[in-house]
């Protein structure tokens, strides 16, 4: 359907869009979108993030890995303002966000999934997109009864949502109650959602769990999309092909600590990560093992 | 006993008033638990406001109607934002928890002797719908001592004109919830319904959407009070024991819950049954066929009776009478 958009993707991963960024912790990036200081988050005793800094390079794809509890989700939650810090600053965009709740950072630009997928099950597939579409008169109270100024709005909506849903092959699913998918269905339905909102950063927590193999080269392919289109995309995921196959950068955490940052050649052949991580599991094992689904 | 006298009387109660009143009610409840998802265990609170809006308005301070509909209304939107406030951010049950104690505190309250000069305490307030008998007379509509209807269905004139007052607020208030629910608006809630992170992370403020659902959800409930006062033309807070709210929810769960007329359906066939048991059973009583009971014994077998239905109910008709199953609220797994 879309061979320029191929086309397209792969002259663009020619470009280098990390320049300038050396591979260690916490390094600078040219034009970050996202940046964090001291961010920590405690559940008792156990310090499940403790991120001294992070940056995210604006318009590609940076993976965050790391073993099972490693804080990433923990990290995906603070940043977005479904949980609260114990400290730590943010900013998104130029703008401090840190405190800022989730519906806030939402309307900012940064929206997120969830590892356990959040498809509301009760409501058709086309009306869950619909509900990610920002700025709407008929969602305020007052504005409901004016059906003529919404109804506009909801044409343009409407359109775009089946629009992605066709990208994401649910347009044939749009009438049946989101609860009748399967779970890499509905993986892909809460990616489509969140596109809705008209992010400018997507963070995905394991996007890929759960979803048929035979999905995962064309999900691939929408993330590379995405960065195309200028998109900033942090993602978390298991599985080590796809994430060397299209990520920009990778940040790996373990026990609530960047280790390590860098390229995937960086990434692959530092000692320190395959100590913590590569080394520690049978990768191919581990992919079977991390779904959630 | 004659059994087409007794459905047919059971008949008239399901187009009675009082079925009229319970459906605003559950109306409102539908509001909270049909669509917003919140659990309310306290609606009779909002109906109690709403009644003694109108009733200390009308008998302590001798206002306008109208204007203890206004207060009615007011206590009800106060009730619901400190109902709301401190829980809404909180886990569900947090608002369950609040709700049934917070009900069972106001009618307390109402009845305490320190109250007794606003609510006359356990005595409650008298001749309040005085002035909705003259707006009948004003707009010469019904003439209060003839007869409508035919046969078993003739009511009197001030009784056309209650049920025409309080079957036209539920019509209203069934349109209005059908307008809302069919609005974005109205996806946005059943959103929070389903997941309210899911909503929250696509920037809804998930907490504004949950407080107007309960303040409207509280003011339908309050006017089903205020009807209360009209109907009865005297309240006491010993009517508005938590045993209402149950009765709202079996009414909801009836009919459908998530459903536009689930609580009308629910709260016709509740009175309907509710009478028809009453009548069998104090009919079977009187000819001899129970000889091990007594009369107190029959309203407790009644309730036994709407308890069953509810399981009976929940076993093979989860969703309600009309509800939807692919919508259905309840989880059975
Ligand atoms: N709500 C919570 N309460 C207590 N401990 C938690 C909570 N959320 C996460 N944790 C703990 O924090 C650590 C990081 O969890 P998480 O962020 O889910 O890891 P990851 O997503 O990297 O697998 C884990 O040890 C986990 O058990
Ligand atoms: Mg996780």
């Amino acid at each position: 359907m879309s061979s320029d958009e191929v086309n397209g993707s792969a002259v663009g991963a020619a470009v280098d869009r990390m320049a300038g960024a050396v591979p260690e912790p916490g390094s600078a990036k040219r034009d970050p979108i996202l940046v964090a200081d001291g961010v920590k988050r405690s559940f008792g005793g156990l310090t499940a993030v403790d991120v001294e800094h992070l940056e995210v390079q604006r318009g590609t794809i940076t993976a965050l890995i790391g073993p099972n509890g490693a804080g990433k989700s923990t990290l995906f939650n603070l940043l977005t303002g479904f949980d609260r810090v114990d400290g730590g600053e943010w900013s998104f965009e130029g703008r401090g966000i840190n405190g800022r709740r989730g519906h806030q950072v939402a309307r900012a630009g940064m929206v997120r999934t969830f590892q356990l997928t959040k498809a509301l099950t009760r409501m058709t597939v086309l009306d869950n997109m619909l509900l990610g579409a920002p700025g709407q008169t008929g969602e305020r109270m007052a504005g409901a009864f004016l059906r003529p100024v919404w109804g506009r709005q909801e044409k343009v909506n409407t359109e775009k949502a089946l629009e992605l849903l066709e990208r994401f092959k649910l347009i044939d699913k749009r009438r049946d109650m989101a609860g009748a998918l399967s779970g890499g269905q509905r993986k892909l339905l809460e990616m489509a959602r969140a596109l809705m909102t008209d992010p400018s950063m997507i963070m995905l927590d394991e996007p890929m769990a759960g979803v048929n193999p035979a999905l995962v080269q064309s999900l691939l392919h929408h993330i590379t999309s995405l960065r195309d289109e200028g998109k900033t995309v942090l993602f978390v995921e298991h599985d080590m092909d796809v994430i060397m196959g299209i990520s920009d950068w990778i940040v790996v955490l373990a026990q609530g600590q960047v280790i390590a940052e860098g390229r995937p050649s960086d990434i692959r052949s530092n000692q320190q990560v395959i100590d913590a991580y590569l080394g520690a599991q049978d990768v191919e094992g581990e992919d079977q093992g991390s779904g959630d689904e | 006993m004659d059994i087409f006298l007794i459905l047919a009387e059971s008949a008239r109660s399901a187009v009675g008033p009082v079925a009229a009143i319970y459906a605003l009610a559950a109306i409102g409840l539908n509001m909270h638990f049909g669509y917003a998802g919140l659990l309310n265990f306290g609606q009779v609170g909002f109906m109690l406001v709403g009644a003694y809006g109108v009733g200390i308005s009308v008998a302590v301070f001798e206002l306008p109607l109208l204007v203890g509909f206004l207060v009615g209304l007011a206590c009800a939107v106060v009730l619901a934002l400190l109902l709301g406030v401190p829980t809404l951010r909180l886990r569900a049950d947090y608002l369950s928890i609040t709700t049934i104690a917070a009900a069972e505190v106001l009618r307390l309250v109402y009845r305490a002797g320190f109250a007794e000069p606003l609510t006359n305490g356990v005595y409650g307030l008298q001749n309040l719908s005085t002035e909705f008998r003259e707006w009948n007379l004003a707009l010469g509509l019904f003439d209060p001592a003839g007869r409508y209807g035919f046969g078993s269905f003739s009511f009197s004139g001030s009784h056309m004109w209650l049920m025409t007052v309080t079957w036209g607020l539920v019509a209203l208030m069934a349109a209005l919830t059908w307008a809302l629910i069919h609005s974005p608006w109205g996806r946005v809630v059943k959103g929070i319904r389903e997941d309210e992170d899911a909503v929250r992370s696509l920037g809804k403020n998930v907490f504004a959407y949950k407080m107007q659902a309960l303040v409207l959800g509280g003011l339908i409930g309050a006017l089903a009070g205020c009807m209360m006062a009209v109907h009865q033309g005297a309240i006491a807070p010993d009517q508005f024991k938590p045993q209402v709210t149950f009765f709202l929810w079996v009414i909801l769960l009836l009919g459908g819950a998530g459903r536009v007329l689930g609580p009308i359906v629910g709260s016709m066939v509740f009175w309907f049954l509710m009478n028809f048991t009453d009548k069998v059973l104090r009919g079977l009583g009187s000819e001899g066929y129970l000889p091990f009971l007594s009369g107190p014994d029959f309203g407790a077998i009644q309730l036994a009776f709407v308890g069953a239905l509810l399981v009976l109910l929940i076993v093979f008709r989860p969703q309600g009478l009309i509800g939807d199953r692919k919508e259905m609220l309840i989880n059975v797994k």
